[in-house]
């Protein structure tokens, strides 16, 4: 009886794992099958044998999905043919790309690019849920607020554009923003308050001190980087703060916006502490929509996060001209961001083709050619996805030491100054100079004011004179400033004549402000925001015009429509004016002092006015108290 | 028979466990709050003043430590020591000389900086009446299970704290600030720790309930600086926090120290000035409080025993493409300077405003004077 007993449960039990034994050997094969296809994604070396791979292992999968489903019908719903498709291809790309550029100063220019392509659409009807390498807190901030394009930067630091050349980023001290809105926003000021709020929160920055005093809408500057067609100037507000202190706390949520964060690829590189120890210090980001490929018929929305660094050779280098990724940044690599698609180092040496002025090491085989800033360069190439690029110690510190100190600058074309000119707290001057340094060729550049209006200017008094001669704009539009609402926008189109110096001056008033309007250090002074300087400058070689995408990113930021010239943006300096500050310990010393006089003559004069003498005998000694005091006793009359 | 035995030890374990876990539940319960909020305060400005940011970065540096994450913590910098220019060491602030500790850190985030610090913002905060489009990192969205630690430095006086050296806020306006956040359920205990001169004035006044303070110094005494760094040629840190900060770095999210350690902190013979402490509003007793209550951000687990399905497939949308989009336009980019545009642009129009002030009282007086010249029955020979 108890044999028989036992042996049901023990076929039971042999019948439930071999059950369990199919079921579970049936399951690992799909799950190995995906994992095989999701490896081919992430680095895209060839993306058409890679698309027809996991084509294969798609249908692959599809077959013995659907051989397990009619096994386990009980067991699993029934899932939609759509779904069992091949697994659909990431419709986002992310890339990054490190150029290293080596400046006649001595000095060592650092240019980070991370760009993530995204094919999605924020502006249908369907909201986007699903954020794979694409932030999710910028996506939020497009599809609310109805955003073209969005420029946003933070730089600590001037732009020396005679020593250092251009740079493939040009942003002003401070913070800059500026924003196309897509025109199906019916109140652009009150989106633009909002969305500089939101951003405030993002990037920790007090951007939410932008308000109508310092925006300007202007109205040939600033078109679209982005692909479109429609260039209303209504849909665009610009905006800078140059009073912006750039630190960690910005950096961290600039971080944070990346793919891999700070862990992995290019970003391991970015340490608070070496990279505010610079002489420039410039991160930002760019929000536009681009072509998917060459043909452009479909968009899809690029995120450019930038950042440009120069070191100084006496901060860090510590005199010596030698270079290396752990010097400048006190880290060295060890992997690529295993989301990123490309991964790739430029070292610029096209100043040095033979290798007679510096050497690189370790040294690479790969060169790449690119046609930027009007000129055809030439750079080394690290890639770091391939693992050689690591060597055996698995670790990549560039090292670029110098063996000569020779070599001249080609003077860049376009420069432009400014300062106040002028003396005292009341008036002043403003002169803007735009140096056109080409021999034989003039160019158009648009000029970009925006004057805070507590300097007053007298557009009466402007002045366009190149080489002593006056220079008539050939387009000026001037917008004058409301007291406390607006400020001054004048925008200019001026022809700068060949090798020469054009000099823009206007005089200004200072404003006396309310005594609640001033800063607590007022006595600091009160910037007024860089010119932005925007010009067609000629090009020494032809420029690539047709928008491919096999571009290096630094190459590709500006459009390039034509090839006999390219485009340049240049900032000036922002200017520190003194406005006539009161004295705000004076309602003090008024109180002192008035106090002081009230108490003296006035309590003086009461005195003398309500006192009353009455004559008082003087107290007489102790002994003969204490006998008046027994005589008082007895009843006899004191003495 | 075996089963049964099984059953029974199963039985058995089943009813321990459950025990257990009514006991956990209680001990959750207890301590009252359930999430942690942090609101640190520096109110000087200029680079002498380098130690009060110094202060309230080591609060930060340790408040996030024990756990509170920077969602929870609200951080206000009245100025910017760590990228100044004077900073010998940028991106760095340091409390110990010699360079040994720093704790601006790598990964902070200041939620207002710079003039944001007024005594308007931080009582806003305080109170949650901010403007709608105000960013969350920047609001204080605490409930009534909140316990939240509130740190205030700068240079104060007898009854009050100066703000950025234009204005200052009074203690009779902090205790009406946290009273209206009584009111509100905004806290269910709050922590207030003050690091000025006279700072025991500062919470003379409260009179809601559920609050703790503790300040550096006494009314008549000055709180002192501890000790200066001639690389960097300020105080780094006042003597308060400083050891302040040494006492936390002592404490780990386990750590079982109370309020009563808290007071010993820094006294006379270090600190020079007494500091004081206010229990009379607390309604717990201050032996029973954890530092972790008000410092850490104690996540208490509550472990369940029901099983949840997983074994449904998530099924991704496939986006279907738009069908008849066959012929898309080809799209371009734009003219950075178009030069033949912009010559030839027309001035944009320019939304029509009607005429106010000075135009509108001219045109009135004009018609006025035509009007009386003229009178209205003759209107019609004019026109």
């Amino acid at each position: 009886m108890a044999a028989y007993r036992c042996s049901s449960p023990v076929w039971l039990f042999i019948l439930c794992s071999f059950s369990v034994f199919i079921i579970a050997g049936s399951e690992e094969t799909p799950v190995a099958q995906e994992q095989h296809a999701n490896v081919p994604d992430n680095p895209q070396t060839a993306a058409e044998t890679a698309e027809q791979t996991e084509k294969e292992t798609g249908g692959a999968e599809e077959r013995r999905w659907e051989g397990t489903e009619v096994r386990d019908a009980a067991t699993q719903k029934q899932a939609e043919p759509v779904v069992l498709q091949s697994t659909p291809r990431p419709k986002d790309d992310f890339q990054e790309e490190l150029v290293v550029r080596p400046l006649h100063s001595g000095d060592i220019y650092a240019s980070f690019q991370f760009r993530t392509l995204w094919e999605t659409d924020f502006m249908r009807g369907n909201k986007v849920s699903h954020y794979r390498l694409f932030p999710k807190s910028l996506g939020q901030v497009i599809s609310k607020f109805s955003v073209r394009e969005l420029h946003i930067s933070f730089t600590q630091g001037y732009w020396r554009t005679m020593q250092w050349g251009q740079p493939y980023l040009p942003s002003p001290p401070g913070a800059e923003l500026w924003v196309w809105f897509q025109d199906s926003v019916t109140d652009v000021d009150a989106t633009w308050k909002e969305l500089t709020n939101v951003l405030s929160g993002i990037f920790c920055a007090s951007l939410n001190f932008i308000d109508s005093t310092n925006t300007v809408q202007p109205s040939a500057s600033f078109k679209p980087l982005g692909i479109g067609n429609v260039t209303d100037h209504r849909f665009l507000r610009y905006a800078t703060l140059p009073r912006e202190i750039v630190c960690t706390e910005n950096l961290t949520p600039w971080k944070k916006l990346l793919p891999c964060g700070s862990k992995a690829g290019l970003a391991v590189l970015l340490k608070s502490e070496k990279l505010f120890h610079s002489s420039f210090h410039s991160q930002a980001v760019h929000i536009r929509p681009v072509c998917q490929d060459w043909q452009c018929k479909t968009t899809s929305w690029e995120l450019r996060q930038t950042l440009n660094v120069v070191f100084d050779l006496h901060n860090s280098g510590q005199g010596k001209r030698e270079w290396s990724l752990f010097k400048m940044f006190s880290r060295t690599l060890t992997e690529a961001c295993p989301l990123a698609s490309s991964s790739k180092i430029y070292i610029d040496i096209t100043d040095n083709p033979e290798g007679e002025h510096f050497e690189l090491s370790p040294a690479t085989s790969l060169l790449s050619q690119a046609m930027v800033l009007g000129d055809r360069r030439t750079f080394s190439v690290y890639d770091l996805t391939q693992q050689d690029t690591f060597g055996s110690v698995r670790s990549l510190n560039l090292l670029i030491r110098w063996k000569s100190t020779e070599g001249d600058m080609l003077r860049p074309l376009l420069h432009a100054e400014r300062y106040v000119a002028g003396y005292g707290l009341q008036t002043g001057e403003i002169h803007t100079l735009m140096y056109n340094n080409h021999p034989y060729r003039s160019f158009p550049v648009l000029l970009l004011d925006s004057v805070p209006w507590y300097l007053r200017l007298y557009i009466h008094t402007l002045t366009v004179t190149s080489k002593g001669k006056d220079n008539k704009p050939s387009y000026i539009h001037y917008q004058p400033s409301k007291d406390r609402v607006r400020p001054h926008l004048l925008e200019m189109l001026v022809q700068l004549p060949p090798n020469s110096v054009t000099e823009v001056t206007v005089q200004f008033e200072r404003a006396l402000l309310k005594w609640t309007e001033y800063t607590p250090d007022p006595n600091h002074g009160f910037y007024v925001g860089s010119s932005v300087i925007s010009s067609l400058v000629p090009s020494t070689v032809a420029m690539d015009t047709n928008s491919t995408q096999e571009r290096p990113l630094f190459s590709s930021f500006f459009p390039c429509k034509e090839e006999s010239s390219y485009f340049v943006r240049v900032y000036t300096e922002p200017l520190l004016v003194n406005l006539p500050t009161p004295d705000f310990s004076m309602p003090y010393n008024v109180i002192c002092l008035t106090c002081t006089v009230v108490a003296v003559g006035y309590g003086s004069l009461y005195n003398l006015l309500t006192r009353s003498f009455q004559i008082e005998e003087p107290s007489p000694g102790l002994a003969k108290r204490i006998a008046n005091v027994i005589r008082k006793m007895r009843g006899v009359p004191p003495l | 028979m075996k089963t049964h035995l099984l059953f029974n030890l199963f039985a058995t374990f089943l009813l321990a466990d459950g025990l257990n876990i009514e006991d956990s539940a209680g001990q959750f319960f207890s301590s009252g709050h359930t999430n942690n909020w942090a609101v640190l305060v520096c109110t000087s400005r200029f680079w002498f003043n380098y130690r009060h940011v110094a202060n309230t970065l080591s609060v930060y540096r340790s408040v996030k430590r024990l756990g509170i994450p920077d969602s929870h913590i609200v951080l206000m910098l009245a100025d910017d020591m760590a990228c100044n220019h004077r900073n010998p060491k940028p991106a760095t602030v340091f409390s110990h000389k010699n360079m040994e500790l720093n704790v601006y850190g790598d990964d902070v985030e200041v939620d207002y900086r710079g003039y944001e610090v007024t005594v308007e913002n931080f009582l806003r905060v305080l109170t949650g009446r901010l403007p709608p489009s105000t960013p969350r990192s920047k609001r204080l969205l605490s409930d009534d299970r909140s316990n939240i630690l509130i740190y205030l430095t700068g240079h104060g006086g007898n009854g009050f704290l100066k703000f950025q050296d234009s204005e200052e806020i009074s203690n009779v306006e902090l205790a009406d600030a946290f009273e209206q956040m009584w009111q509100k359920r905004r806290y269910n205990e709050l922590l207030f720790i003050i690091d000025t001169c006279q700072g025991a004035s500062m919470y003379e006044r409260f009179y809601s309930p559920n609050l703790m303070a503790l300040a550096s110094s006494q009314v008549g005494e000055d709180s002192l600086s501890h000790q200066p760094d001639l690389a960097i040629g300020v105080h780094l840190m006042d003597r308060y926090t400083f050891y302040l900060l040494e006492f936390l770095e002592d404490i780990h999210p386990a750590s079982k120290a109370n309020m009563n350690d808290l007071f010993k902190v820094c006294p006379k013979s270090q600190c020079v000035s007494t500091p004081g402490h206010r229990t009379d509003l607390f309604l717990r007793d201050p032996g029973s409080v954890l530092i972790t209550d008000f410092f850490g951000s104690v996540r208490k687990v509550e472990i369940t025993t029901e099983a949840i399905d997983l074994t449904e497939p998530i099924k991704e949308v496939e986006e279907r493409p738009a069908n008849g989009d066959v012929h898309k336009e080809m799209h371009s980019y734009v003219d950075q300077l178009p030069v033949s545009e912009i010559i030839h642009q027309k001035p944009k129009q320019k939304d029509w405003h009607p005429p106010d002030g000075f135009i509108l009282g001219l045109w009135t007086l004009i018609l006025l004077v035509f009007f009386q010249t003229y009178g209205i029955k003759h209107l019609r020979h004019i026109f």
